[in-house]
């Protein structure tokens, strides 16, 4: 293969200096980013759907109109179909910390392992329990213990959320601890601090908003699917109107929490609202850019639409309250904590927070038209309406994973806000080899994971209430698979 | 007793509750190939664990982030020294969970049937395989000692881990997991599949019989307490019982019998440990135990008292779903012509 041994040794020279090149830590942030994100766009389903096939069930445990029981088979199955890869990805998640980020668990894990664990006790079980207890149920239990079962387990969907986002929180604005300069740790000194931090408060009802938005905005794209062919209509009129309800009503709620959080940010992390807004130097007012022509840095800014007073309003509540500039802070920063790059990546800040933003109030935008076209039961709409609602159905989850990306990004270069570099985190005896392994492993099964999700899901939602006929008898009990 | 004592032994549980749960998953899991002799079958015998095997699996999931809570440095260590295996456990209970949702639908994309469940029914075997192996060798290694510096990090590799103890330990969890998985099979199911369970799980039985004397001698001899003695002796006991209830058709005794098989041997290990939690092979000065790895004080009190209040109500529920549950399944039971 080699033409002398030469040759041969220079390869080896070459292949292990590329080796050696790879960092753990640039892999490991790839590896948590990819990861996570992929997790994320399950679970805000998962977090809507429960609830609106639990109000499904409900609606047929009252009325015991046929109607709503296919409906809940129907969204239950897209639920499902989704519930198990937000699963499996979550196991990654739990152990990426001790893997990747061992420094990091060491540092903070006094106080960051405790949501974790109580989310386990409190929240996983409990949700992994009454979930097989729904699917498997069906028959074995009475109709109303079976209908409590998918509310136990939205129960514990929304617990293990607050403790995950309480956990994160923590992370953004460190609160309730202590450091302990012997250990070289910080510590726990005040639980309810941690779980009530002004963070959390405001993560969670935005998260959870948002995720009903999208499992509304699904929720209307498969019955517009249905009804651009005129078919299953009574049913899918209904799925209709409860999805673009959810959609409104989830929108404005997360555009009113969403409010908090601006409002909390710029409390706990100013240095995040300044990269949201590219702004380079303190203004009172400060307005809002829309649009940036030219570079985003703000340096060299050619051409934007603004809208004057807004930024001091998402920051202050005030028409003219000061906003700090990404200079000011930087100096600060460096005074505080000694000299380094105090800033995020801006570009990535700038434009995720508008496309969040932009992204969401279009689905409700289009959600408010499809109210308006569809009052009095009207399904007669032409085709390509239909089309918009059945190709909006992404757009939330789309705004729910760039949010996370200001958030994430807009933390850089901390780890743990003002206490712990990211740099800092990152395990020390792992090597880039094995990262880059597991990195390759992780995103070729999420891929093909992926593939035969959307398969699945589009399948269920094209087959709709049809089920194919099933020979139901006594005998048929606890059997799902 | 000091609250990292308790802790000691709420991790200890947990993942003892892991094995014991999970275990029978696994043991279901790897015997697709040899008790499935068609769709129907393997559809049987996956309905077993259908509605339990995901909480059974949160177990670990709880368990890990109880290390996390309580013993952050071991947490820390464990998991990035342990970092391919664990890798490779993580793809294993991935394509396992996902197999066991999908491996039903492949009608609805339109795939061809047959090659769409063939290739879930071995995501599903290798899935369960690969941790039941792995979950031995980790554990075994734990309690021998892996290299360690002095701030605790793993400095071997992953073939640092595949020694002669680690590979012995990790044939015992998975023979010991794959018999505890066929008497599972023989409680729950009915007619002739039943039957071939019971007659597979004395075969695999007398494999583990063995494997597991060898390894738990090794493991006294080179530990020896008083508590690792009676612990091991037990399960060596109640293996050898199980294994005769199976033979003469007693599935419940049977299973009772391995599931304290399995408290007693991973007890055992634990009992091993103790107070070390991670000991460097290295200097035994750079060891990890449950007094420099702990949580502070504080944190293991709130800690403890969500575990108090909590554990019992799982207990409880979860006991409650395997009583709704608790029926046997036949081919009676798979309504033909659906999935
Ligand atoms: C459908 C999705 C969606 C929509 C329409 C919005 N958001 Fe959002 N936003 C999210 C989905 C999201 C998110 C993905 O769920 C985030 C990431 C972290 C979090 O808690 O929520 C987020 C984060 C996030 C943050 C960062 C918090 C932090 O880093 O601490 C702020 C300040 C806002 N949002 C503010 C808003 C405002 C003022 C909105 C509208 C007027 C808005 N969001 C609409
Ligand atoms: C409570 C939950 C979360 C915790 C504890 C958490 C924690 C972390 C950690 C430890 C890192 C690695 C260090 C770094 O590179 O910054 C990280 C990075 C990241 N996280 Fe989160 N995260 C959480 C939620 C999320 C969610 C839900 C998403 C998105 C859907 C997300 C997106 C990201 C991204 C994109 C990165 C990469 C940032 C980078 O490369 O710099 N995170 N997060
Ligand atoms: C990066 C940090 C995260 C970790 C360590 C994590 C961990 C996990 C784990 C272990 C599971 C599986 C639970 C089971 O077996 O039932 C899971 C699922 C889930 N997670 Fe995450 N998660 C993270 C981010 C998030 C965030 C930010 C949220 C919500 C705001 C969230 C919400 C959920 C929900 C609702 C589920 C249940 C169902 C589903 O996934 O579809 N997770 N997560």
């Amino acid at each position: 293969m080699f033409a002398s041994p030469e040759s041969e040794k220079l390869m080896h020279a070459a292949i292990s200096a590329v080796l050696t090149e790879l960092s753990p830590l640039d892999l490991s942030r790839w590896q948590f980013g990819i990861t996570t994100v992929y997790h994320f766009l399950f679970v805000p389903l998962t977090i809507g759907m429960v609830f609106l096939v639990a109000i499904l069930q409900t609606a047929w445990y009252r009325t015991q109109n046929e109607k709503f029981l296919k409906l809940t088979k129907l969204f239950g199955k897209i639920f499902l179909i989704n519930f198990a890869i937000g699963v499996v990805t979550g196991i990654v998640q739990e152990f990426q910390f001790g893997m990747n980020w061992s420094d990091y668990s060491r540092f903070v894990g006094d106080i960051f392992g405790a949501p974790l664990a109580m989310e386990g006790l409190l929240a996983f079980f409990f949700e992994a329990t009454f979930i097989g207890l729904w699917i498997f149920g069906w028959d074995r239990l009475s109709k109303g213990l079976h209908l409590a079962t998918i509310w136990m387990t939205a129960l514990g969907v929304v617990l293990s959320a607050y403790f995950i986002l309480a956990a994160n929180s923590f992370m953004q604005n460190p609160v309730g601890f202590e450091i302990n300069e012997a250990k070289n740790r910080a510590e726990l000194v005040d639980i309810g601090a941690v779980l009530t931090n002004i963070v959390a408060l405001n993560q969670f009802p935005h998260t959870i908003t948002a995720s009903f938005m999208f499992a509304g905005a699904v929720m209307v794209g498969i019955s517009a699917y249905h009804l651009k062919r005129n078919q299953q209509v009574a049913a899918m009129g209904t799925s209709l109107k409860l999805g673009l309800w959810t959609v409104i009503v989830g929108g404005l709620g997360t555009v009113l929490s969403g409010d908090g959080l601006g409002l909390a940010m710029v409390q706990t992390q100013p240095m995040k609202m300044a990269a949201a807004e590219a702004l380079y130097n303190t203004a009172a007012p400060a307005s809002f850019s829309i649009f940036t022509w030219g570079t985003p840095d703000g340096k060299s800014e050619l051409f934007s639409v603004r809208i004057p007073n807004l930024l001091s309003f998402l920051s202050t509540h005030t028409l003219d309250g000061k906003v700090e500039g990404l200079n000011d802070l930087q100096a600060q920063y460096v005074a505080a904590y000694g000299p380094g790059d105090y800033m995020p990546v801006i570009w990535i800040t700038y434009w995720a927070f508008r496309w969040m933003i932009g992204l969401g109030m279009l689905s409700i935008l289009i959600a408010a038209v499809g109210l308006v076209l569809t009052r009095k039961n009207n399904f007669a709409l032409p085709k390509w309406a239909w089309n918009i609602a059945i190709w909006a159905s992404p757009i939330p989850v789309l705004a729910i994973s760039l949010g996370w990306l200001f958030t994430e990004m807009g933390r850089q270069p901390w780890l743990v806000f003002k206490l712990m570099k990211t740099s800092a985190g990152v395990s020390p005896g792992i090597n880039g080899v094995d990262v880059l392994i597991s990195l390759i492993a992780f995103t070729l099964v999420y891929a093909v994971l992926a593939v035969i999700e959307m398969r699945l899901l589009l399948a269920a939602a094209q087959a709709g209430i049809e089920e194919p006929k099933k020979t139901e008898s006594a005998d048929h009990l606890a059997v799902a698979y | 007793m000091q609250l990292n004592e308790i802790w000691f032994l709420i991790v200890g549980f947990l993942f003892i509750g892991y094995f014991v749960l999970d275990g029978f998953d696994f043991g279901v899991g790897m015997s697709l190939p040899f008790l499935g002799k068609d769709d129907t079958d393997r559809r049987v015998l996956i309905n077993t664990i259908g509605p339990v095997w995901d909480l059974n699996e949160t177990w670990v999931i709880v368990a890990g982030a109880s290390l996390f809570a309580a013993f952050p440095e071991w947490y820390a260590s464990l998991f990035s020294g342990f970092y391919l295996p664990l890798l490779l456990i993580l793809l294993a209970l991935i394509v396992r969970g996902v197999a066991f949702e999908y491996r039903g639908k492949g009608k609805t994309v339109g795939a061809n049937e047959v090659v769409w469940k063939r290739n879930f029914d071995w995501m599903i075997v290798i899935g369960s395989a690969v941790p039941s192996l792995l979950w031995g060798v980790a554990f075994a290694n734990i309690v021998q000692g892996v290299p360690l510096n002095e701030q605790h990090v793993y400095t071997g590799t992953i073939f640092t881990l595949l020694n002669p103890y680690g590979l012995l330990g990790g044939l015992v969890t998975l023979t010991l997991f794959w018999t505890h998985g066929l008497m599972f099979i023989a409680l729950k199911t009915d007619g002739d599949i039943k039957d071939r369970a019971s007659k597979l799980a004395t075969k695999v039985g007398i494999v583990c019989t063995g494997l597991a004397a060898a390894f738990l001698t090794w493991t006294l001899i080179s530990h020896w307490s008083v508590l690792g003695f009676i612990l091991s002796a037990v399960a060596a006991v109640t293996l050898i019982s199980g294994l005769i209830a199976n033979y003469f058709k007693r599935e419940g005794i049977a299973f009772s019998f391995i599931v304290v098989t399995i408290i007693t041997a991973v007890g055992s290990l634990f009992s091993a440990l103790f107070p070390n939690v991670f000991p460097s092979s290295t200097n035994p000065a750079f060891s990890l135990t449950i007094e420099n790895a702990s949580s502070s004080q504080y944190t293991l009190t709130v800690m403890t008292w969500v575990a108090i209040i909590m554990i019992p109500l799982v207990l409880l529920y979860q006991g409650w779903t395997y009583w709704v549950f608790r029926n046997r399944i036949s081919r009676k039971s798979i309504p033909a012509g659906s999935h």
